[in-house]
């Protein structure tokens, strides 16, 4: 997905990790998959950089759509589609 | 002959295909060092792996067994080697010190201000996230033992046995992943 699609997209569920240290966007992700439903759009917001490596793996990991990243100033916003 | 093989086959298919879904991956680490690093290393691995979808032990042994000690419990009847160790070795997760740049204190203050700073969790917190999160923690009866640390005086742990080391074997035979830290 391009950096415009991403910025268009409604995300079914946001999960605001920012501020926390791994492994906190991971188990932050992890539990707040479980809110929403198979084909939904989760947007993990996160200010560790090693979540940009992370939550793809995870992705890959847990069959979910990784579908990408849109940088902020001082923040990631990293986008899925659950499994 | 040919199509009872076949046959075989397919049943066989089916079978291990029911196997592989409901298998889940395990990792069994050994926690042997009582260093706040290397603790900090193995929650964060054990907390990181449950997100990963897999099903985490960890064996506490040696060193490692006196970070769990709950330093609001003291237990009586204790012999006085036993009490001796108890009063050298730290007692609990706040207390353990760091492998390296411990200097007297002051290094693990500074490592533990940084880590605030950073949104990096303490290793107390770590245990906590860990029990929530199903990680298994099965204690070494023997390094117990050797050390007169009793069961009464552990950390309140939703999954924590208390075993040996037939107990790691097993669960470290079917992991897909084995640690020694």
């Amino acid at each position: 997905m391009t950096t415009d699609e991403l910025k268009n997209l409604k995300a079914n569920q946001t999960v605001d990790a920012r501020g926390t240290a791994c492994p906190g966007p991971l188990l932050a992700a992890k539990k707040a998959i479980g809110d929403i439903e198979s084909g939904e759009i989760m947007e993990i917001l996160s200010s560790d950089e090693g979540t940009k490596h992370d939550i793809p793996k995870w992705c890959q990991k847990m069959e979910h759509e990784f579908l990408g990243i849109v940088e902020e100033d001082s923040y990631s916003r990293l986008f899925l589609k659950k499994a | 002959m040919g199509i009872d093989f076949e046959k075989q086959l397919e049943e066989l298919k089916k079978k291990v295909g029911k196997l592989e879904k409901g298998r889940k991956d395990k990792m069994t680490l050994v926690v042997f060092s009582g260093d706040m690093d290397k603790l900090l290393a193995a929650m964060i691995i054990a907390t990181g792996a449950t997100a990963m979808d897999m099903e985490v032990k960890l064996f506490f042994t040696f060193w490692a067994t006196a970070a769990l000690r709950d330093p609001k419990k003291n237990v009586k009847g204790k012999n006085l080697i036993s009490k001796m160790f108890g009063f050298i070795l730290p007692k609990g997760a706040k207390k353990v010190k760091l492998s390296k740049m411990q200097m007297g204190g002051m290094g693990k203050a500074m490592l533990e201000g940084l880590m605030k700073k950073k949104g990096i969790a303490s290793l107390e917190d770590m245990f906590k996230t860990a029990g929530e999160l199903g990680v298994e923690i099965n204690v070494c009866e023997m390094s117990m033992n050797l050390m007169g640390f009793k069961k009464e005086e552990l950390i309140d742990y939703p999954k924590m046995n208390i075993c040996g080391v037939g107990t790691f074997l097993a669960d470290a035979e079917e992991s897909k992943i084995q640690l020694f830290i």
